[in-house]
């Protein structure tokens, strides 16, 4: 008993210390950051979409998403959209007016109730039809998670292949928000990149959104996007509006560089590709910046090659450290490019807590704390 | 306005009781007001599977009328400022009110006894408030700083207080919760019993139905509360459920109807099924209400429902003024005394407002505290350049 005591201060005090150094960082992010605090913890980079892809036209993200929707029911008579809330539009707005549209028949809202949800868009799935089933946050999918990963995920291999649910999208917006607190803005994608049978993918933008959409839409397989809810609005682009896909299991380089690859999705890569502008400035660090796109697959080819150019990685994401999808990419590199590393792979990830309520600015993994991941890793 | 229009005929009856009861027992006046009163709940309770209700007449002192006008008019108060602390974007994120549901929690609470406890939703400023946290602890939580009765760290959905286990966020998993905070009840042989409360939205989540049925089997003491305010979110009551009677849906489980606007209707229900579940098991109790915000500070809440519908509620049936009038005519309370009481409790929240917007936030070192009990591995990961030592700050109410 005593012992405890006073091991429970020693620890108190070995805190005080290292708080800081921490402050300092955070003061720093604090100073740095606009008085909109956290919710533009990033500088959003838009991509340009290629010529050959027609028509284009501004959108922002939950627009580009709508009109993935749209094209999905209106060439697929099969296709289903419903979740909470969903035939008045949805709370982000991702599927308004397609009941006005399609019928309510075709675009419903269900009850509140996630397992459910999962479970019916998988029977809906297995019958052939095509089923976009909406879970209104990420933070909610864990009712529906045994569905997920038991059902929807084994239905194939457990059949011998005679039933299969591949005609199942689920959508669900992930990530911090900048007030989402616990239950607003958590990141779960590493739970569903344990489970193989799905397939898993984070757009960083309108176009990629609309085009990952239809891509997990035709695919054969069950699917997941999560959706950065930060980006819903904040988020535009000229989005190509005919009918494209982006490749599942493809990663997107999106500058290139010699020194340090810095890996990312969703949200994130928007602070790395900051984070590489100002290695540039700063360190004279040339940053190669990769959004892995796609969790479940994941490209290995365009990482290793990247690692193996670089010889030093840092991945960062919003989830937590421990187990976060960083760690699959850092145990795979070190297993693949071992030779070529001048480094260790670096993780800069929020912090092994619950998504924090008021100190979501010192939670996430902001450019400063990514900076000096940069710096750690070229002074290795 | 005593009662709803079509219930004034029922006027005369309480007047005469209270005539009557006030002869008979000698009650004592001053000043020409009474101290106590009979009165006959506004509107009849539905049973399902129950040959006897709860008592339709109850009694009310002077001194409960003043608590309890007190105590809905305090949380009135605060969810008016808690949308107004919102609105000028102190408070952000998730704020949800509870104005027009007061004479739910108000009318609970008054029933419960010491070792009785209850676990809700995210709905809850006022729900703290009545289990012993100040105005200002509420709202400073809500605006996340550390005067907040969970130091800012849980924020608008997250508040607790000792036999109050909770804001939830995740819809529906507090009534399994509540149902396990019975069966400890029941194990401890303390004589206490537990309030589970869930929305008419969240009573369609799967583990309410599994909730229900190990509470049945193992006749735990505890009270599954659907506060129905006819709207989860935008989806409407019938939209959403099959069987909107709420209190009959839990198959084998007893049920009662109440009307939710009524604060002794709901107190008298709640006496009632607090002796029966401690008697017999688990009851449903299905309280009518309403919510005039939106469903969050987000939500205008007047796309899926007409300005004249919540206009009709606040001037039919508003749970406080209808108690007021009540009062009134009953004589237990004067007018001189409202306005105390209102003068009172305007001071007393905006009080607390000036601190919930004075008061500082925790410091960053707080991230990292009470993510465990005694963190095996001590050092909290995910961090580039610095080491962090897990702190367990805050012993639990519960142990
Ligand atoms: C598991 C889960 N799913 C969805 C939500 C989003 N959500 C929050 S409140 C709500 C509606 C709940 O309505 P009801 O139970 O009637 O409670 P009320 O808001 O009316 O008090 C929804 C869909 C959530 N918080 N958790
Ligand atoms: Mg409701």
């Amino acid at each position: 008993m005593f012992a405890w005591g006073v091991n429970c201060r020693n620890i108190r005090q070995h805190n005080m210390k290292v708080s800081v150094n921490l402050a300092r960082g955070l003061f720093n992010a604090l100073k740095t950051a606009p008085p909109a605090l956290a919710r533009s913890h990033f500088t959003y980079y838009p991509t340009t979409a290629t010529s050959d892809k027609g028509d284009l036209q501004k959108m922002n993200m939950f627009q580009a998403i709508n009109q993935a929707m749209d094209i999905a029911l209106d060439e697929d008579p099969s296709a289903l959209l419903f979740g909470e809330d969903v035939g008045f539009g949805g709370v982000f707005r991702c599927s308004m007016n397609l009941r006005d549209k399609y019928g309510k028949q075709r675009v419903f809202n269900t009850p509140l109730c996630e397992q459910g949800i999962a479970g019916f868009a998988i029977g809906v799935a297995n019958a052939g039809a095509t089923a976009i089933a909406e879970i209104q946050f990420a933070d909610y999918i864990f009712p529906a998670f045994d569905q997920i990963v038991n059902e929807a995920a084994k239905y194939r291999y457990r059949s011998g292949g005679m039933y299969d649910c591949g005609s199942l999208t689920i959508r669900a917006p992930c990530g911090a928000v900048g007030h989402g607190a616990l239950y607003h803005s958590q990141s779960p994608e590493a739970y569903f990149a344990h489970t193989p049978g799905l397939k898993v993918v984070i757009p960083r933008g309108p176009i990629k959104a609309k085009g990952l959409l239809l891509a997990c839409i035709k695919d054969p397989n069950p699917c997941i996007v999560f959706e950065p809810k930060t980006l819903y609005r904040a988020a535009v682009e000229q989005v190509p509006t005919g009918v494209y896909t982006s490749e599942l299991g493809k990663a997107d380089i999106l500058r290139e560089g010699n020194d340090v690859t810095l890996i990312g999705w969703g949200t994130q890569v928007h602070v790395l590709l900051e984070v590489a502008d100002l290695a540039k400035k700063e360190l004279n660090v040339d940053c190669e910046v990769i959004d892995l796109v796609s969790i479940l697959p994941w490209d290995r080819d365009t990482v290793c090659n990247s690692a193996s150019k670089t010889g030093r990685v840092v991945v960062a994401h919003e989830a937590p450290y421990t187990q976060g999808f960083g760690s699959e990419l850092a145990a795979y590199i070190q297993e693949k490019c071992f030779l070529r590393l001048e480094a260790p792979v670096k993780r800069v990830t929020g912090w092994d807590t619950p998504f924090p309520h008021v100190f979501e600015p010192f939670y996430l993994p902001d450019k400063h704390r990514c900076l000096a991941a940069v710096k750690d890793i070229v002074n290795y | 306005m005593l009662r709803t229009l079509s219930r004034v005929s029922e006027l005369p009856i309480v007047v005469k009781q209270l005539q009557k009861n006030a002869a008979q027992a000698g009650v004592s006046k001053t000043n020409n007001y009474a101290t106590e009163a009979t009165v006959q709940v506004n509107r009849p309770f539905k049973l399902h599977r129950l040959d006897e209700g709860p008592e339709t007449t109850v009694k009310l002192t002077k001194d409960e009328a003043l608590k309890y006008y007190t105590q809905m008019q305090t949380i009135r108060r605060i969810e008016t400022a808690a949308g107004n602390l919102y609105k000028e974007k102190i408070i952000r994120g998730f704020c949800h009110l509870y104005s027009g549901q007061e004479a739910c929690a108000v009318g609970m609470k008054a029933a419960m006894r010491d070792v009785d406890n209850i676990i809700s939703a995210y709905r809850v400023h006022g729900w703290t408030y009545l289990m012993g946290v100040p105005p200002a602890g509420v709202l400073c939580e809500l605006t996340g700083v550390q005067g907040g009765c969970a130091r800012g760290k849980g924020g608008s959905m997250h508040m607790y207080a000792p036999n109050f286990f909770g804001g939830n966020g995740i819809v529906g998993a507090q009534v399994p919760l509540g149902t396990g905070v019975a069966l400890a009840c029941k194990y401890k042989g303390n004589g206490g019993m537990c309030l589970a409360l869930y929305g008419d939205g969240a009573a369609n989540q799967g583990q309410v139905f599994e909730a229900y049925n190990m509470a049945y089997l193992w006749k735990l003491p505890v009270i599954f509360v659907c506060e129905n305010n006819n709207y989860g979110m935008g989806t409407s009551a019938e939209r959403a459920s099959c069987n909107t009677d709420y209190y009959t849906r839990g198959d084998a489980l007893p049920g009662i109807w109440v009307d939710g606007m009524d604060v002794l209707a709901v107190r008298s229900a709640t006496e009632f099924a607090i002796d029966y579940v401690n008697k017999n098991g688990p009851l449903i109790m299905e309280t009518n209400t309403y919510r005039y915000s939106g469903h969050s500070m987000s939500d205008p809440g007047t796309s899926y429902r007409t300005r004249e519908e919540i206009q009709e509620v606040r001037q039919k049936r508003d749970p406080i003024t209808s108690f007021k009038e009540m009062c009134i005519e009953l004589g237990l309370i004067n007018a001189d005394e409202i306005k105390a009481i209102d003068l009172k409790v305007r001071k007393e929240v905006d009080e607390a407002t000036a601190v919930a917007k004075s008061d500082s936030e925790l410091a960053p070192s707080h991230l990292w505290t009470d993510v465990y009990s005694n963190n095996l591995e001590t050092k909290i990961r995910g961090t580039i350049a610095y080491d962090i030592d897990h702190v367990s700050e805050r012993k639990g109410v519960n142990h």
